[in-house]
């Protein structure tokens, strides 16, 4: 693998990380299987994308983007806790309808943001290239949302969201509104993603509607990956586990592209992605999502 | 004060499964008053209770708390009024989180959340000292998972979460039924002692006539939806299980037939 090769596979890795942390609320902390995400994440890369080409700040972009993303992830809980829609279901919902509304945004299929000011501009200052710069920069802004969500999870609001996902009668038992901690936490995660889908669009210099399909599982890949290789007792470890796992995926992705032996291209993506979750779902000592249903602990 | 007027509530009303779970329950606790309610299956024991919790909203009937009517407020905005612990010992506690952190939960219960620590120093110490009554060693556990715990100790520790902060009432929901007579034995004796040291006004589910007339000061006996018997302090002294029996078919006319209530 060449050294811009591995590079990439970090920056992506990063770029996604910020995926597997929502997916990793939604799916782990409340224990809602939300397929939003393969909406949201386009959502992101639409909103912003859209915004900066008319001539709006890219930092306002990415935050209009994140707030979107919101916006689906409480459509997605609100069609789950008020009209008490199956949440996988309810998600599914949510999922299909973004793909419209992101082609309503967008105007067209995608959009193309060469030459345009992006959040990531102000690298093109430092003595090095891109493609160091932007992993480098990412690390720092993954760092800092992994610690502001281990100090969130960690207050009594996050520790009242962590009890909503375990044993919700317990929940309510104690006080906890659990339907607005549901509604607050999808909101959070589908932020998460759909920043790191603005944040794509920027790196890789377009948006486009099919973006988010499988984003999913490939944060799931990362969630899954990541527990099979670090013990997540607690948060700071789980969130942890979430940024290795997805930059161990990225690496294996970009080791089984580069391998020529396996005669591996680019279409087999997808295929490598399910193998890969499959192998990390069968190593032992992993929780495993829809297994486990049914027990109150 | 609890009061609960003419409750009443139809399960899958309208279909041939409707059962009449509540016919019109009328109870009145005053504060201080520990109260064991037994019934055969079906009686309406835990439906009344999970009425009183806010998990279930009857179809018609009052509950008022200290006068203000709460029928309508869901289970989250009652929690300030009402503590619970539930059969299951893996029902009352979250299973993944630390034996603090589950503590931490019960310490904010029926207050505000904020975006501070959920567990600080201070209250690490104030958990550490509640929790070294029990003897079971707990105290240099704080950051055990839950999950390690035996079912005893998670109904011990589900105790003393209901009780870390103020109520108007505890709820005890057969809270001794899933566990073997020793654990049973110290657990009960656990509720009596907190109990008692707080002064807690209480109502407690029991499957077993003898625990019932063993513990609290009232005793009420629920049957087909409605309170049948209603026995307390000096009327209740001395009274044994079949004394109990006799007054249940004097008052219904029927001999009772659940073999779970004469045989524990």
């Amino acid at each position: 693998m060449s050294q811009i090769a591995f590079l990439g596979a970090i920056e992506v890795g990063l770029l996604f990380a910020l995926v597997a942390l929502g997916v990793y609320l939604s799916f782990r902390v409340l224990q809602f299987p939300d397929l939003t995400v393969d909406g949201s994440f386009p959502l992101g890369a639409a909103v912003c994308a859209s915004m900066i080409v008319a001539g709006a700040d890219p930092y306002l972009a990415s935050l209009v983007a994140a707030l979107a993303g919101a916006g689906a992830g409480m459509v997605t809980a609100w069609l789950n806790v008020r009209l008490k829609i199956l949440h996988l279901l309810a998600s599914i919902l949510t999922m299909i309808a973004l793909y419209s509304i992101n082609l309503r945004i967008m105007g067209r299929p995608n959009v193309a943001l060469l030459g345009e000011k992006t959040v990531f501009t102000p690298l093109e200052a430092l003595n090095m290239p891109s493609y160091v710069a932007l992993p480098i920069a990412l690390a720092i802004l993954v760092l800092g949302v992994k610690l502001s969500l281990d100090w969130f999870l960690n207050s009594e609001v996050g520790l009242a969201m962590r009890a909503t996902g375990v044993n919700p009668r317990m929940a309510r038992a104690q006080g906890i509104h659990t339907d607005r901690y549901i509604l607050g936490g999808m909101a959070l995660s589908n932020a998460l993603v759909a920043f790191a889908g603005a944040l794509f669009a920027q790196s890789q210099g377009a948006a486009d509607v099919t973006l988010g399909v499988g984003v999913i599982v490939v944060g799931l890949a990362a969630v899954i990956g990541g527990e099979a290789l670090i013990n997540t007792r607690a948060v700071w470890r789980a969130t942890f586990a979430c940024i290795i796992g997805s930059i161990v995926y990225r690496l294996a992705v970009a080791g089984a592209l580069n391998a020529d032996l396996l005669g591996l291209q680019a279409q087999d993506l997808n295929l490598i992605t399910a193998v890969l979750v499959t192998l990390a779902m069968v190593l032992p000592g992993v929780r495993i999502p829809f297994r486990k249903k049914g027990s109150t602990s | 004060m609890i009061e609960a007027r003419q409750l009443a509530v139809t399960f899958n009303a309208g279909t041939p499964m409707q059962t009449p779970a509540m016919r019109g329950i009328d109870l009145v606790i005053p504060e201080g008053d520990f109260v064991t309610v037994i019934g055969s299956n079906g009686a309406g024991k835990s439906t009344f209770l999970n009425a009183l919790a806010g998990e279930l909203r009857p179809d018609s009937g009052s509950i008022l708390i200290d006068n203000q009517d709460v029928t309508a407020w869901p289970t989250a905005k009652r929690a300030g009024l009402v503590a619970r612990v539930f059969q299951d010992p893996l029902g009352g506690s979250c299973a993944n989180l630390t034996i603090e952190e589950n503590l931490a939960l019960a310490y904010a219960r029926g207050k505000r959340r904020g975006f501070g620590a959920s567990v600080s120093a201070a209250m690490r110490e104030e958990f550490r000292a509640h929790i070294s009554r029990l003897n079971l060693g707990l105290e240099n556990r704080l950051g055990d998972s839950m999950e390690l715990l035996s079912g005893g100790q998670r109904q011990a520790v589900s105790l003393l979460m209901s009780a870390l902060r103020p109520m108007k009432i505890l709820l005890l929901d057969e809270h001794t039924a899933a566990l073997d007579p020793k654990t049973a034995a110290f657990v009960l004796e656990l509720t009596r002692e907190i109990v008692a040291e707080r002064n807690l006004t209480t109502l407690m589910v029991t499957h077993s006539m003898r625990q019932a007339l063993d513990i609290g000061n009232r005793t009420v006996m629920l049957h087909e939806g409605r309170v049948v018997l209603d026995v307390r302090d000096h009327d209740r002294d001395g009274l044994k299980v079949e004394d109990l029996l006799h007054m249940f078919e004097k008052v219904r006319g029927s001999e009772l037939d659940d073999d779970a209530l004469l045989l524990s």
